[in-house]
């Protein structure tokens, strides 16, 4: 970490390239656009779209990849459907989606979601496929029904599974959100970016893009320490 | 599926929606789904033109090229830090951030770096397949059977012998996948890097179709780029199939 | 038992010459808490078959595989055929537990793997493999792959591969307890036969008190952790007749007893 910084700085001093600022500069950018508040007031309208449609991605897209893992019709018209758009750069529908909505939020929560739902899904519905059976019998066969079998033995076993899709959902996200504000909705975060761009700011820019990295990073970290705290007494045991 | 006690394919599926898709269009519900019939027709007539053509050759040069170097470096990484636990501690985290990080927000900045033409487009491809391509070979060093290593050196193997005879062998199962991954996360970065370079190749097109609302020829040239995505996906899943048979030795 | 014992080391020790394999005060510690051996010292006549023989985690992996050259001893040395052992040398190969065949090369080129890496030219390397191929009973298996092959034939395919380097000495680490029980049997048979034929000394490590009695001329006693020489065994068994009629030999039996009462102590 600190060698990489050190590394940064070097050969921003050097310089390789005029637009390659050294690591202080970019650290000063950094305390300047926090001071001013442009930074905090991008964060606040990025997030938003982010959160939004994260949320609806995350809702939809268990509900889907769960009734796909339990149902086979469901499985039949749902899984050749996500696999394509998992495995498709579903990106190339974010200019259009934009032209159609507008610059607004409701787009951005598209480009949110049509990002993110794929993955999650997905991931939904091979975690459920994933659960063990000889657990599934077992509930069986000591009388549980089906809804029990669902909520006592499906849903837990298939949990981490279906945290991983979301952890990976959530960066899609990023992506997405970033992707819609840096093509055509000029706000947030990619206008910022876009903004320091024009104006030549490359310290500016440089500190932008790194705090939106680490801060994608932070979260995805969050929800695994959420997810150990809420839902994995065995792993938590190992870790303290 | 089945019904009525035929086995329905999965693939048949897609059909469905294919038809689906052509109601909705021919009702005019939604403004953004023309039918799918004319989009296929109008596939031909995009494929047809010199602009396509040329989108096409350089979008596919680019992303050959930035998957080449990407499998190249990614590789040789994953082998580095599956082997060498320095290494893996001073890279391991840096490479599990680029990982998942929103990538397209460093877009921006090798466009600055690297201009506006092709080589943008290249290091976008890069950057978006080699973390993977990393990831999954050193996990695949990670997981091979200790025996086999000592066996290598019990035979008096030297260490470039191991590495090219036993561990690249072990570990291809989980390089190819990587591939496979990298592939398709290399298919979104030449489809991103070109969209915010936006004076190239498809991203140029896209740009003209959906500002002029040309749907059709929009869906056309979005289901070229998705069977391209899943074609080269495929080509290397069935390279995979081929050598399946060491999953199942490892965990037997 | 121990008069016959002793009777019979004397007379192994006037037919042996010297012995190939020697342990001189070998330690071995894992960390800073885990003995796992402490100051062994054993001999290994030339030509014999002598068995490890101890509770589990007693050392029995280490030992061997600090003959093999795998691990450094924390103390003492190994002298093989008078050289002190540094690291792996192509005087000893060595049989793995689960095999370590190579999943994406053919029984052949499995086979020939000792030899590939000595560098010998690709005829005569698949010519001596295909000869031991054979001997352990393989022929036609050639070009198959060992996801195609039971448990018991990957080990013989392990075993042709030890065989092919010519070796003076086998390291066998528990070769056949991923073997199911009727291979198992017909394998140490062959094993048997195989001894009289290419005149190799074999060490071999094991779990089970019949095969070691079964197969050894000697067995060494391990006690558990950390690991000690608690006794040696030469088993008298009269191995001429059939297979059937040395298991109900009674020196076979008695000898079994004898073991299992020296054993039963460390049980759990
Ligand atoms: N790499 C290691 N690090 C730490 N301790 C080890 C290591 N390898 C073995 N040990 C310990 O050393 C002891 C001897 O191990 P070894 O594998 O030689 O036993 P063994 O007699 O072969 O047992 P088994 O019959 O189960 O194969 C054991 O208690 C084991 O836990
Ligand atoms: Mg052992």
């Amino acid at each position: 970490m600190v060698l990489f910084c050190l590394a940064w700085e070097v050969a921003g001093r050097i310089p390789i390239n005029v637009a390659f600022p050294p690591f202080s500069d970019v650290v000063a950018a950094f305390g300047r656009m926090v001071a001013d508040g442009s930074l905090p007031s991008a964060f606040l309208i990025t997030l938003q779209p982010l959160v939004i449609g994260l949320v609806v991605a995350t809702v939809i897209g268990i509900v889907m990849g769960v009734g796909m893992g339990l149902r086979d019709e469901l499985e039949w018209a749902g899984v050749p459907v996500f696999v394509v758009m998992q495995a498709a750069p579903m990106a190339a529908l974010i200019p259009l989606i934009t032209y159609v909505y507008g610059i607004g939020l409701t787009a951005k929560v598209l480009a949110v979601v049509i990002l993110a739902l794929p993955v999650i899904a997905l991931n939904g519905y091979k975690a459920v496929r994933n659960v063990s059976p000889s657990l599934r019998a077992m509930c069986r066969s000591f009388l549980g029904n089906r809804r029990q079998e669902i909520f006592k033995i499906v849903l837990p076993d298939a949990s981490p599974m279906i945290f991983a899709g979301l952890r990976l959902g959530i960066s899609a996200g990023f992506v997405g959100v970033v992707l819609a504000e840096l093509l055509i909705t000029p706000t947030g975060i990619g206008d910022l970016i876009t903004y320091h761009r024009s104006i030549a700011d490359y310290a500016e820019m440089y500190a932008v893009i790194a705090t939106i990295i680490l801060f994608s990073a932070v979260t995805v970290g969050l929800l695994e320490r959420v997810e150990i705290a809420l839902f994995r007494p065995e792993k938590k045991e190992h870790s303290a | 599926m089945t019904i009525a006690g035929y086995r329905i394919p999965p693939l048949a599926s897609l059909i469905l929606w294919a038809i689906v898709w052509e109601i909705v269009g021919r009702l005019g519900l939604v403004f953004l789904f023309p039918p799918l019939s004319h989009v296929v027709m109008e596939l031909g007539q995009v494929v047809g033109s010199t602009t396509f053509l040329n989108a096409a050759i350089m979008t596919v040069k680019c992303f050959v090229i930035g998957i080449a170097l990407s499998i190249a470096v990614g590789v040789l990484l994953g082998l580095l830090m599956g082997r060498v636990d320095a290494a893996d501690k001073l890279l391991g985290m840096w490479v599990n951030l680029f990982v998942s990080a929103p990538l397209s927000a460093l877009v921006p900045v090798i466009m600055i770096l690297f201009g506006m033409g092709e080589s943008t487009i290249i290091v976008t491809v890069f950057l978006f397949a080699v973390w993977i391509i990393a990831l999954d070979t050193r996990a695949g060093v990670r997981d091979m059977p200790p025996s086999l290593l000592a066996m290598a050196k019990s035979f008096g193997a030297s260490r470039w012998q191991v590495l090219t005879k036993i561990v690249f062998f072990a570990a291809l199962p989980e390089i190819l996948a990587g591939i496979r991954l990298g592939v398709i996360r290399g298919v979104k970065g030449v489809v991103i890097g070109q969209l915010l370079v936006s004076i190239i190749g498809l991203g140029e097109l896209f740009e003209v179709y959906s500002r002029n609302f040309l749907m059709e020829e929009f869906w056309a040239l979005t289901l070229i780029v998705f069977a391209f995505a899943l074609g080269a996906a495929e080509l290397i899943a069935m390279l995979e199939r081929k050598i399946d048979f060491y999953a199942g030795v490892r965990h037997a | 038992m121990t008069a016959a014992v002793r009777m019979l080391r004397e007379t192994t020790k006037s037919d042996t010459a010297q012995p190939i394999v020697e342990v001189r005060h070998i330690s071995k510690r894992y960390g800073s808490s885990v003995e796992a051996l402490r100051d062994i010292n054993l001999t290994f006549p030339t030509g014999q078959l002598t068995s490890l023989l101890g509770p589990s985690g007693c050392g029995k992996t280490t030992l061997l595989k600090i003959i093999a050259g795998l691990l450094e001893p924390t103390g003492g040395e190994v002298v093989v055929k008078g050289k002190t052992v540094t690291g792996p040398g192509p005087e000893r190969a060595f049989v793995f537990q689960d095999f370590a065949l190579m999943p994406w090369a053919s029984v052949l080129r499995n086979a020939a793997f000792g030899l590939e890496l000595q560098g010998i030219d690709k005829k005569k390397r698949e010519e001596t493999a295909r000869h031991y191929i054979n001997q352990v009973g393989l022929s036609g298996f050639e070009n198959r792959y060992p996801h195609e092959l039971s448990g018991g034939m990957r080990q013989r395919v392990g075993l042709a591969r030890a065989l092919a380097v010519n070796a003076d000495v086998l390291l066998l680490d528990e070769p056949f307890s991923a073997v199911d029980e009727q291979n198992r049997r017909k394998f140490q048979e062959d094993l048997l036969r195989l001894r009289e034929v290419e005149r190799k000394t074999l060490i071999f490590v094991t779990h089970s008190i019949e095969e070691a009695v079964y197969l050894s001329d000697r067995i060494v006693l391990l006690s558990p952790r950390p690991g000690r020489v608690s006794e040696i065994i030469e088993p008298h068994v009269d191995r001429s007749g059939p297979p059937d009629l040395i298991r109900r030999n009674p020196a076979y039996l008695d000898t079994v007893e004898e073991i299992w009462h020296g054993l039963r102590d460390y049980a759990d």
